[in-house]
């Protein structure tokens, strides 16, 4: 792996997020921020990668992750999605989602907007009683965040009150939320369910319910593919990837046995959704391709001592051809790559743009890959 | 030895008694009352810190308040405060990598291979002290408090007399060089370590003339000193071309110095040979010493007395050496340079003028073959146990503690270890590199894990699952539901029915499971309608749990049915949990009552027979009631039964002559 720069932060990373790049940009990203949990102080950081003056004479060094500035957060780092390329939204374990603006001229960061007590048990004006905001999405200007109070809220950037507020949205702890649509919200909570929500309707009460059978295993991230709407996939408490198709069933298309412990985020690609990344509290950081294809390739390929792996499963039959959903038996394989070998401690977030990889891990370091494909 | 002592500032034990609350990684000390009427404390008392393991207590006080005379203070007194040190997180944190690396690599590695292994760990801790050494470095410089700066400076000087200690230690232990390359290793330690004089050597080489600068001979001294022949070699011959006179002088001392027999690291000589190649070359030096080749330049004449490993000459350039062991390394250079490990002891360098440091102790130690006196000084001097128990772990890995057993505890690997993750654990961040450790302790391991991580507080539901992980992967199932048990707490608290309940059913735990279920049918009698079916709809096999849930899951059954007009089924589901005994008699009036519409219902649902079985139900229910109980129920339970008893006289009336028509038809 040398082509990972590692840094050790001392704090326990809970979120990486790379800065959005403007639409038609064509260079890698070059800034991240980081998110830290479980410190008697909390901080927000920006990072630096696209130092090209540190490069060295081979042009493959690029230098580690350079800090460009912090600021404290109170509470742990729970969510974190930037809202544009300056202003981060974050959610925290007091229940706060604070706005933060990034300065890049005199690379400083300060708190923007606040919704204190945006999450909350029993009773909103007592002086504790937050409840954790566990997730945020943003689609510019508009923010939903989840929280362990079960409830969803619709915030819009610069408007002080919650646009909309779903109390009691769900009996138990709602873990991510993503956008399905612009109106739509995909939610999953800790017994097993992925809710959709119309925003639109006045009722509070999802459009639509999908759940794992049997075991009500938490579900503890979500993520929609970029372009085939309807293929959702999630991650669960027992490291199961399961695949979804929302326009039909109530159950999951395929579960990919994946994570031996907690699978707390999974990715598509943005630009490359057949590219698929997910990382968990075991420690490990997994790759899953569904681009290659096997009849061209020998199978059993091994790369650089990584250990590869072919997986087959089950589908139900699909009118449109998606990797995910496919049902070819010639091309229903998946080659799976663990980008960590050696890893301990729960590697907590990820992140991925362009050619590029960021993650944290408990372990208090910060890891970037610049060349995913190379 | 005597177990060093400190006080607690603000805390005094002479004016007050002071009592102990013993935590994990903390104490807690406050002043009591007695005091005053008592005088004297008792001696055992003399410091709180007495009661505490030897080192353990570094005084990192976080008193409240001022100690003023007639304040009454809580002290908390930290084991470690070396663990609260930022820079030092990013030492904790990567030598948790190799200590993992380390207890996972396999032993199987024979003989040569495996001690290349464990001294490629130990170069790995050694190069994260580095790096942590430079980091601390860079704060030092860039803080503008001094008060940090001073702190940062002492951190440094600290890990870099354990940097020295621990290379030694790889030199003499891990690697165990054998003679020969055992003096080049020390050559090395001491070029790597003896910086003091880097600033001069690099002054002088970056002057313009080299050899006319003031500091010139002493540069080449310093080469000589520490071995370097080819640089000091090259340093001479400029100064030779600057003396045409005296060349022939520069060109012996030159071929003396190139001559002198180096060992070797190969096995391309052996011991004997260099011996003897050593012992012409010696009696070459002492000719032209003798026959006063260098008279004319004290400088040159100086150096040749070094060469001959003149004790005099060698002292003479004290200034030059900076340490004792710097001197060491060069008398053993120049007159012992096959010297054997077990022949360092008895090399063992003059007395000092005065008392030793601690950094003196320990390498006279470890030049003693010493381990375990080595890791003794070391626990007491160092501020952190970070280095003995890393240290005695690779050791321990070299089998090199086996024999060593304590009066106390397991053995001393082990001791060490589990003091160092103690203290990671009272860290509010660092407790999750402290599992690995324990997970690694043998004996006392478990048991320390047990009593720490319950007492990690939970302030999320993620650092809950975190912590629970942990336990589950290592079958901890005690630790497993007090965890949930708490966090099932926290969300009744906070009215949260259904994590509660989640949190309960992840634990198995069936009373609690009940208590909750109890508060939902509570909420229903109340309210008239159910909160959260999107859980207890979906409660699945984990309905079993406990007769209460089943009876919770069934009733909201009945309830469904009842909704989906599909009454006959309702029917015979509400009457199965009164007979079957599902439901808690409590309840039974509840249930009678939701019979009242099937009952009242245009066509017959309940037959004869269960028709029967409801008004014995009735009557063991009314029957049941003490006198006393029914003198106090309201005029609203009563109208209830004899509501009921009516409904169930029509229903039995209709069934009877519905089933009298079906039979005779």
């Amino acid at each position: 792996m040398e082509d990972v720069c590692a840094k050790f932060v001392s704090q326990k990373i809970s979120k990486a997020r790379w800065r959005p790049l403007p639409a038609a940009a064509l260079q890698p990203p070059d800034f991240f921020a980081t998110g830290s949990w479980d410190n008697e102080d909390n901080r927000i950081s920006i990072w630096s990668v696209g130092d090209l003056g540190n490069a060295g004479l081979n042009g493959e060094y690029q230098g580690e992750p350079q800090l460009l500035c912090d600021i404290r957060h109170n509470g742990d780092v729970m969510d974190m999605q930037f809202l544009d390329q300056e202003r981060i939204v974050v959610a925290s374990s007091t229940g706060a989602v604070t706005v933060f603006r990034h300065h890049q001229n005199n690379q400083t960061l300060s708190a923007n907007q606040r919704w204190d007590k945006a999450h909350y048990h029993v009773d909103q004006d007592t002086s504790c009683g937050g409840a954790a905001c566990t997730g945020v999405i943003c689609n510019n200007p508009e923010i939903v965040t989840v929280g362990e109070d079960g409830r969803i809220n619709l915030f819009r950037a610069d408007q002080k009150d919650a646009v909309r507020t779903i109390d009691n949205a769900d009996s138990s702890t709602l873990h991510a939320v993503t956008f399905l649509r612009t109106t739509e919200i995909l939610t999953v909570n800790s017994i097993g369910q992925l809710k959709i929500w119309d925003l639109r309707q006045q009722r509070n009460e999802p459009s639509q319910i999908f759940s794992l059978t049997g075991d009500r295993v938490p579900l503890h991230c979500v993520d929609r593919h970029p372009n085939q709407q309807h293929i959702v996939a999630t991650g669960g408490q027992d490291g199961m990837l399961s695949i979804w198709d929302i326009r039909q069933g109530t159950m999951p298309v395929s579960l990919l046995n994946a994570h031996e412990a907690e699978m707390w985020e999974v990715h598509f690609h943005p630009s490359n959704p057949d590219h698929l990344f997910t990382c968990s509290e075991d420690g490990s950081l997994w790759h899953w391709d569904t681009s290659t294809d096997i009849s061209e390739k020998p199978s059993f390929l091994h790369q650089g001592g990584r250990s590869t792996t072919y997986f087959s499963h089950n589908t139900i039959n699909q009118s449109v051809v998606s990797a995910w959903l496919s049902n070819d038996p010639t091309k229903d394989r998946m080659e799976i790559t663990n980008l960590i070998p050696n890893q301990t401690l729960s590697v907590n977030s990820l992140d991925i743009l362009g050619p590029c990889l960021v993650y944290g891990t408990d372990a208090e370091a910060i890891y970037v890959n610049r060349q995913l494909f190379a | 030895a005597a177990v060093p002592s400190q006080v607690v500032p603000g805390a005094d034990p002479s004016a007050r008694q002071l009592c102990f609350a013993w935590g994990p990684a903390e104490v807690l000390v406050c002043e009591t009352l007695f005091g005053r009427r008592g005088g004297s404390p008792s001696p055992g008392e003399g410091g709180p810190g007495r009661a505490l393991l030897p080192g353990a207590l570094k005084g990192c006080v976080a008193g409240t308040g001022e100690g003023g005379p007639s304040s009454s203070c809580v002290f908390v007194v930290r084991k470690d405060q070396d663990i609260y040190i930022q820079t030092l997180r990013k030492l904790f944190n990567e030598s948790h990598g190799i200590f993992i690396g380390l207890q996972r690599s396999e032993e199987e590695l024979a003989g040569k291979s495996r001690k290349a292994q464990l001294v490629q760990v130990s170069k790995n801790y050694r190069s994260v002290i580095r790096a942590c050494m430079e980091d601390m470095h860079q704060a030092a410089i860039s803080t503008r408090d001094p008060a940090l700066h001073s702190q940062y400076s002492t951190q440094v000087s600290i890990l870099s007399a354990v940097e020295l200690i621990w290379n030694l230690c790889e030199i003499l232990f891990v690697e165990a060089a054998a003679a020969g390359p055992l003096l080049l290793r020390l050559l090395d330690w001491v070029r790597l370590h003896v910086c003091d004089v880097d600033n001069m050597v690099r002054e002088v080489l970056s002057s313009e003339n080299p050899s006319k600068h003031e500091l010139f001979w002493n540069v080449v001294d310093v080469f000589v000193l520490q071995g370097r022949m080819d640089e000091a070699r090259h340093l001479l011959s400029k100064e030779a071309s600057a003396n045409p006179t005296s060349v022939n002088m520069y060109k012996i001392l030159d071929d003396l110095m190139k001559k002198m027999p180096v060992p070797s690291l190969g096995n391309t000589q052996t011991l004997t040979e260099m011996e003897l190649k050593w012992q012409h070359w010696h009696e070459e030096c002492q000719r032209y010493l003798q026959d006063g080749t260098f008279a004319s330049n004290p400088h040159m004449e100086s150096i040749c007395k070094i060469l001959l490993g003149d004790e005099d000459a060698i002292l003479e350039k004290k200034e030059l050496m900076t340490t004792w062991y710097h001197f060491l390394v060069t008398r053993l250079l120049y007159s012992h340079p096959t010297v054997k490990p077990m022949e360092l002891r008895m090399d063992m360098f003059l007395g000092g003028e005065s008392s030793p440091e601690p950094l003196d102790t320990i390498l006279m130690a470890a030049f003693e073959f010493e381990m375990h006196q080595v890791i003794k000084e070391c626990s007491i001097a160092l501020s952190n146990w970070w280095f003995v128990a890393h240290l005695t772990d690779l050791l321990d890995h070299c089998k090199l503690l086996q024999s060593h057993n304590l009066y106390f505890g397991s053995n001393m690997r082990e001791f060490l270890l589990l003091e160092y993750a103690s203290g990671l654990f009272s860290h509010h961040s660092l407790w999750q590199l402290g599992v690995d450790y324990f997970d690694h302790c043998p004996e006392y391991g478990r048991v320390y894990l047990e009593l720490h991580i319950e007492r990690i507080p939970l302030n999320t539901e993620q650092k809950a699952l975190k912590v629970l992980r942990i336990c589950e992967q290592r079958q901890m199932h005690e630790q497993v539901r007090s965890i949930c048990k708490i966090m099932a707490m926290k969300a009744l608290r906070n009215n949260r029915l259904g994590s509660a309940l989640s949190w309960s059913i992840r634990a198995k735990d069936a009373a609690f499971a009940t208590l909750i279920s109890d508060r939902f049918l509570k909420d229903y009698c109340e309210r008239g309608c159910f909160s959260d079916l999107d859980l207890i709809d979906n409660l699945g096999p984990s309905m079993l749990l406990s007769d209460r849930l089943t009876f919770l899951g069934k009733y909201r059954e009945f309830h469904r049915l009842y909704g989906e007009k599909r009454f006959s089924e309702a029917a015979k589901l509400l009457l199965m949990l009164m007979t079957a005994h599902i439901a808690p008699c409590s309840f039974w009036m509840t249930l009678l009552t939701d019979a009242l519409p099937l009952l009242e219902q245009k066509e017959v649902i309940f037959s004869a027979e269960q028709t029967y079985e409801l008004m014995r139900c009735l009557e063991d229910l009314t029957a049941g009631k003490s006198d006393k109980q029914k003198f106090q129920d309201d005029d609203v339970e009563t109208m209830k039964v004899e509501m009921l008893r009516l409904a169930l006289a029509r229903n039995l009336a209709r069934v009877i002559v519905k089933e009298g028509t079906l039979e005779g038809s």
